[in-house]
């Protein structure tokens, strides 16, 4: 499978995502800002990092920049789209994904290791996880609570649009478990085709027991099925 | 401009070393060349009452390859591996603004490593703080720790290990020493050293703004009444320009481009320009006009003393400049020829094409003043408290009063403000005895760590400095690495103070003595004096940053228990020790007495033997004891680890107090299994290592047997309490 890794100059998860592409072997190649088209990829990467700084808005300005237009064309086209955490946050300001991600409730940068359990399983991202797996990953930013009106909220229940919802360590969905005040407890969302994921924690961050442990594997390896 | 006695004074200089600036250049010098020397011979650049001193530290070894004097040390950990790395403090700009001061410290830090080539793979911090019920303690922990995470956790480096103390004697004068940490290939190392005449100096990275403009000048100074007035001084931070900066130095640093690199820390254009100078005997002419101005009207005064953040100087081989220009454009990075070198060994700055200043370069550097100050010695504290006299007190409910005081709390709101796990290198995150970094796609690690004890350090500064050298070198060993090198960041009071200036020479001379010992050389470091406001002088608070080695990745070991029926086997023995101890200071507010003896020798053997277990697979668990004495590196062990432990009472035992909570050291705490109990014992008795099994691993309780049995969850609980309610 042939991925792609968008990367912008504040980008900073770049490197870490490529290698986890690699070692699950992808056909990985990193795209510059300032390209004006992508390479052929059946998946595209929009990493975590700070973008252009972030000094306006996460996301705002990477969000008009001249490679997300091919993005977004791609993407329309049914493309594999990741967006992870500040990848999540440019989706948004793209309007590929819909709602916005605001500051954590705490007004604090977080950074941690949280539960996050796997609630739709029926999709291209997820279908190696086991419905309702509790996973432990990583995240790091400032601005993941995210918020969409009543009406978006209730279609991303009713048409299974969201994979990933933090929770407890056995798997509990509710307020002492939601580490930035995300409504529903949110971790990650699909837009209507589920062809783009956006998500804040990082998958790619655990796929070696070295480190920490496997459970981002899968997401990976489920696009490869 | 008149240069007048109270001009002198303005620019920190003392009237004999105005005396000295007129002998040197022969004239006296206009306004600008008087800037310019205040900013070379300024405590924080000159280190003209530490030179002495420091000179006497040992700086050499086998895997040295930069020691002091450059931007950072770099130390060879084999296979053409380097790790550079250097702490620096910030302390004067964090007080007045805590969030840029702090920020700006870990930018800084960063550029002194990235300089020498480096790619940065790990920060660490020791911050320390006034007393919790200080006014503006809480806003300064805050402040503080949001600047150190927004630099690093924007600018992609993990921020994996650190300390967060609090003491009275910091209310006025915080610390925060941020330490960096990079790795390099042992052929492309990047000094500071100008080479060849007429080559191209060259100015990247953020334009000039009026900020910091006698920043270091600050920094070389008591606080007073009127600090609050010097918030122009602090630098503000641009985490996102400093990481386009780097990838564009790492970036032209694979060529073949650079004959010298140096960054612009304190005193900016000025230092940058003299030291690089300086270094190649070598002279500079500067068009100040070219250099990137921020703000309209930039004087050249202005221009030299900024000390706007994320700048760098470059010297370039001929005709390389269109090749690096592009790179620095790629990345959208201004870059500038300013000057070039010359045979004058001459700083001569132009302005509007007329010479404004012209000064001999020697004259800045190496000429700047040295003083040996008066220093005296500081006494071995009388024990005036008998232990015995005091009031009786249950051994759970002192456990449990130390647990949940500031200084022992769990740090996790500190550290969840930090990205730790970027870069995806980071095998052992901060809460252990030393956290581990992986070097990038390879099977070996890097174990890092900082440490102060400033208490000891007041007590009797001899031995405090020999024992955060030990307690350093200690959590290494803790986590299976190789202890290679240190870093110091020395913060002290006003050395023209006698006492203080003793408490720096001896604190010294204790570094010294362990670093000898224990073949732990030095080889990078900073020198903060003047931490105090009107006359009050913080603690002698050495901090040090070392470096280990760990050369098998899946060797590692960290403090948190892995099995139940496992056996607790405590190394070194202990004396009972407790004047300057935790629990002298948290449960009954006793500060005097010494603190405890170092014995290097003991310090030495017990380490290696340790070290050598863990690389035989022979233990599952280590952890050191410091700071609270034996029980509460126990119940350390049990946090998270979803195990308890089942404790045995001594059987001859004076003081239950002495036993459980003094801080003698070189002692460690190592877990093993039932089967290796007979081997490990034989090693240990063969190598003459006092050792005992003390206890068991068990399920959920914490408990010591005859005296008191908590749940684990509890004691974890207690633990993480007092941040959350601060």
């Amino acid at each position: 499978m042939n991925s792609s890794v968008i990367v912008f100059p504040g980008s900073n998860c770049d490197r870490d995502i490529a290698v986890a592409l690699e070692k699950l072997n992808f056909q990985n190649k990193m795209v510059w800002h300032k390209d004006t088209s992508l390479p052929k990829s059946d998946l595209i990467v929009i990493p975590g990092g700070f973008s252009y700084g972030d000094y306006l808005r996460s996301g705002a300005i990477a969000g008009k920049s001249n490679i997300l237009n091919e993005v977004i064309k791609v993407a329309n086209n049914g493309c594999l789209i990741l967006g992870i955490c500040n990848g999540f946050q440019i989706l948004t300001e793209t309007g590929l994904l819909k709602g916005v991600l605001l500051k954590n409730k705490n007004l604090k940068f977080l950074g941690k290791d949280v539960h996050v359990k796997v609630v739709n399983t029926e999709n291209k991202f997820c279908n190696k996880y086991k419905k309702n797996q509790i996973l432990k990953l990583n995240i790091a930013h400032n601005e993941g609570n995210y918020f969409t009106n009543k009406e978006h909220l209730k279609e991303l229940e009713d048409k299974n649009l969201i994979p990933f919802k933090y929770c407890g360590e056995n798997g509990d969905i509710n307020e002492e478990n939601n580490p930035n005040g995300s409504m529903n407890n949110i971790a990650g969302i699909f837009n209507d085709k589920k062809n783009i994921l956006g998500l804040m924690p990082h998958p790619e961050r655990m796929v070696d027991q070295v480190l920490s442990n496997n459970d981002g594997i899968n997401l990976f390896t489920s696009l490869l099925n | 401009m008149k240069i007048t006695n109270s001009v002198v004074e303005k620019h920190g200089l003392k009237p004999e070393e105005y005396s000295k600036i007129k002998e040197l250049i022969g004239r006296e010098p206009n306004l600008l060349e008087l800037g310019v020397f205040s900013a070379m011979w300024n405590e924080h650049c000159s280190y003209k009452s530490s030179r002495i001193h420091l000179k006497n530290l040992p700086t050499e070894g086998k895997n040295v390859i930069q020691g002091p004097g450059e931007n950072a040390g770099v130390i060879d950990i084999g296979d053409n591996d380097a790790i550079i790395f250097k702490i620096e403090s910030h302390n004067h700009p964090s007080y007045i603004e805590p969030y840029q001061g702090a920020a700006t410290g870990v930018g800084g830090i960063l550029r002194d490593v990235f300089t020498m080539g480096a790619r940065p793979i790990a920060l660490l911090n020791s911050i320390h703080f006034g007393s919790p019920n200080h006014p503006k303690t809480k806003s300064l922990l805050n402040g503080v720790v949001s600047g150190i995470g927004g630099y690093g956790n924007c600018i992609g480096i993990p921020t994996v290990a650190g300390e967060t103390k609090f003491n009275s004697t910091y209310n006025e004068n915080i610390l925060v020493n941020a330490m960096a940490v990079g790795h390099a290939n042992k052929d492309k190392i990047f000094y500071s050293k100008a080479k060849g005449i007429n080559k191209s100096v060259v100015y990247v990275g953020s334009k000039t703004g009026r900020d910091g403009i006698h920043g270091a000048s600050m920094a070389s100074a008591e606080f007073d009444e009127n600090t609050e007035d010097k918030k122009p001084t602090v630098q503000v931070g641009d985490p996102f320009t400093e990481k386009l900066l780097m990838e564009a130095c790492l970036e032209l640093m694979k060529g073949s481009s650079i004959i010298s690199i140096q960054d612009m820390g304190a005193a900016g254009l000025t230092s940058s320009s003299v030291e690089m100078a300086s270094k190649g005997d070598l002279g500079m002419e500067l068009d100040l006009d070219k250099v990137p101005c921020r703000e309209e009207n930039m004087t050249p005064y202005e221009i030299m003393l900024s000390e706007s953040q994320e700048r760098m100087l470059i010297i370039l081989e001929d005709g390389k400049e269109k090749e690096a220009k592009k790179i620095f454009e790629k990345w959208d990075i201004d870059f500038v020829v300013i000057g070039k070198t010359t045979n004058t060994n001459n700083l001569t700055l132009k302005f509007e094409d007329k010479i404004v200043g012209e000064i001999s370069v020697d004259a800045l550097a190496t000429k700047a003043p040295v003083y040996d100050r008066k220093w005296v010695k500081t006494k071995l504290p009388e024990k005036k408290t008998q232990i015995k006299d005091l009031k009786k007190i249950k051994l759970q409910d002192a456990l449990l009063k130390i647990l949940s005081s500031p200084n022992q709390s769990c740090k996790s709101w500190v550290t969840d403000q930090f990205d730790q796990m970027v870069m995806t290198d980071t095998v052992q995150r901060s809460g252990s005895d030393a956290a581990i970094i992986r070097i990038h796609k390879k099977e070996k690690a890097i174990a890092v760590t900082v440490d102060s004890s400033a208490n000891y350090c007041k007590a009797h500064p001899h031995t405090g400095g020999k024992q955060i050298v030990c307690e350093n070198w200690r959590n290494l060993i803790s986590v299976g690495a190789k202890p290679i090198a240190i870093t110091n960041c020395l913060n002290f009071g006003n050395p023209e103070n006698s006492k203080i200036m003793g408490e720096f020479a001896e604190c010294l001379l204790g570094i010294k003595e362990a670093c000898e010992f224990l073949d732990y050389p030095v080889v990078s470091g900073n020198v903060s004096l003047y931490n105090g406001t009107n006359k009050k002088n913080i603690y002698p608070t050495p901090v040090i940053g070392g470096v280990g080695l760990i050369t098998n990745i899946n060797n590692r070991v960290n403090q948190y228990l892995k099995k139940d029926d496992n056996i607790i086997l405590q190394i070194g023995k202990n004396f009972g020790q407790l004047y300057q101890s935790i629990f002298l200071e948290e449960v009954y507010s006793i500060t005097d007495g010494p603190p405890p003896e170092i014995n290097l020798s003991n310090e030495k053997n017990n380490g290696l033997i340790v070290l050598s277990l863990i690389n035989n697979k022979l233990v599952s668990s280590v952890h050191d004891i410091s700071s609270g004495g034996l029980l509460v590196a126990l119940a350390e062990m049990t946090y998270k680890s979803g195990h308890g432990l089942r404790i045995n009472k001594p059987k001859n035992l004076s003081n239950l107090m002495e036993y459980y909570f003094s801080e003698d050291q070189g002692r460690y705490l190592i877990e093993i299994e039932p089967k290796n109990l007979s081997v490990i014992s034989k090693i240990l008795n063969e190598n003459n290592i006092y050792n005992e099994a003390i206890g068991t691993v068990q399920k959920d309780y914490f408990e010591i047997l005859g005296e008191f049995k908590i749940t684990t969850n509890d004691l974890y609980k207690i633990n993480n309490t007092w941040y959350n309610n601060y």
